[in-house]
């Protein structure tokens, strides 16, 4: 099964009521020719519905205007020449039953009926583009909405510094919920708004901070996510046993984790340098060798770090050009 | 290459339906999770021989698009579960380890590049920004 576009969704939900042009240009059955080539033109329109007592009786399009010409018949009446028993549908009809007319008919315009026959507009391809676009513009202006509102609590709330701050418990040896605190933290930081790619990497620092608590604590920790106004600061705290070495522990590959933990697929000796990598900053302590404290900062400006501040030389060769 | 396209090659079940129409840049194939966190890119696939739902949040936290899980090992139900959540796709093949990736890679699939790993630009923070009204932090 393929994944289904709004798009998609909207040409079933949408309905040709809601997308047709509801003042529609129409002419008598006694109106002359001569009077359609006119309205044609002055309209830029290729086809009139026509109307006689608000019941729709057929269609006057080009083509019948130019088999008139060419039969010298301008003289007649719209009803001698019109379409009749043109091909229509219902405004509750939806979107997509307009679109299959389209490809199947290949008229360029269906008049738009009632249950008792009674023209209630007109609907062309463009109508049907322009219905569908103002649809989606609606839909991503409420979710911007939403956004700048979530967004702006650090310009709302007025203070010298505001921050929030997200706490999680996390229990040694609770494999089955390891995730659930980064997952929160990764889902909270979208909903504000951070670049997508810090959000990444403070969700993978926070994991691994996270593993690190449940795998090699005895009496579990705390995980705090504090947001301030351009970056968040994620702080790991334990109970112990903490950290002998730091330098060897961050060290890639080097590892206490005992064999069941590897079985889970942890304890590679990966975690605190992955964290350092995806962090801004980072600090590690273990005072007394007691408890650990792990801090890591990730500035949320969405500073690209594939392309550096330009250097002072490279910004004055740009003003000389 | 599509993920359709990947699950056929692999002759793969799908345990778990988030949309298989995607395009997938390239492939990670570890039981390693740090591994994965540190080379795997976004929207990519892993390849798998661990079942147990730490798997399913390591993807989360890449963005990985898809999980398939080697040597016809169905993961618990809780994995299944929280992958339906998090709208992960799984699939399981019979085929082993070696032999997914060796028909992942005949067919054009490339391995996650390990040389442009993520990392966090070090240093100072730019300075303070003056109040703008873009929607970001």
């Amino acid at each position: 099964m393929t994944r289904i576009t709004r798009l998609q969704e909207l040409v079933y939900e949408v309905k040709v009521g809601e997308v047709m042009t509801r003042q529609v240009i129409h002419v008598t059955p006694q109106t002359p020719m001569s009077l359609i080539r006119k309205l044609l033109r002055e309209h830029r329109i290729s086809g009139i519905p026509v109307v006689q007592d608000g019941k729709l009786e057929g269609l006057i399009s080009i083509e019948d205007l130019i088999n008139a010409l060419a039969e010298s018949a301008m003289e007649a009446t719209v009803g001698e020449k019109m379409t009749r028993n043109p091909v229509t549908l219902r405004a509750d009809e939806p979107v997509v039953m307009a679109i299959n007319h389209f490809a199947t008919h290949g008229y360029g315009r269906f008049p738009v009926v009632d249950e008792d026959g009674r023209m209630v507009g007109i609907v062309t391809r463009g109508d049907i583009i322009e219905g569908l676009l103002k649809k989606l513009e609606v839909e991503y202006h409420e979710e911007e909405i939403r956004r700048y509102r979530v967004s702006h609590i650090f310009e709302d709330i007025i203070s010298d510094r505001t921050s929030i701050i997200l706490r999680y418990d996390i229990m040694a040896r609770d494999f089955k919920r390891g995730g659930e605190a980064s997952s929160n933290i990764k889902l909270v930081l979208t909903r504000l708004g951070a670049p997508l790619e810090v959000v990444r990497r403070a969700a993978i620092a926070a994991y691994e901070a996270e593993m690190n608590i449940i795998i090699h604590t005895t009496e579990g920790g705390e995980i705090k996510a504090e947001i301030q106004r351009g970056r968040l600061i994620l702080r790991a705290v334990d109970r112990g046993p903490g950290i002998p070495d730091i330098a060897r522990a961050m060290q890639p590959g080097f590892s206490t984790a005992t064999e069941w933990i590897r079985e889970l697929g942890f304890g590679a000796g990966m975690g605190l340098s992955n964290i350092q990598r995806c962090a801004n900053e980072m600090k590690l302590e273990s005072p007394e060798q007691k408890w650990t404290f792990l801090e890591a900062t990730f500035y949320l400006d969405g500073r690209n770090h594939e392309s550096p501040p330009a250097s002072e030389s490279e910004s004055e060769k740009t003003d000389a050009v | 290459m599509k993920l359709q396209q990947i699950i056929s090659i692999v002759d793969g079940q799908v345990l778990v339906d988030a949309g298989v129409d995607q395009e997938i840049p390239c492939a990670a194939a570890s039981d390693l999770m740090s591994d994965v966190l540190a080379f795997a890119e976004p929207y990519s696939i892993l390849l798998t021989g661990l079942c147990n739902p730490q798997v399913v949040r390591t993807a989360e936290m890449a963005d990985i698009a898809a999980i398939i899980f080697v040597r016809g090992k169905v993961p618990e139900a809780e994995t299944i579960a929280l992958a339906k959540e998090k709208g992960i796709t799984q699939v399981v093949t019979k085929a082993p380890m070696f032999e997914v990736c060796g028909r992942l890679y005949q067919a054009g699939l490339k391995s996650c590049d390990v040389s442009c790993r993520i990392t966090a630009p070090k240093g100072p923070p730019n300075p303070p920004e003056k109040p703008n009204h873009s929607p970001t932090l």
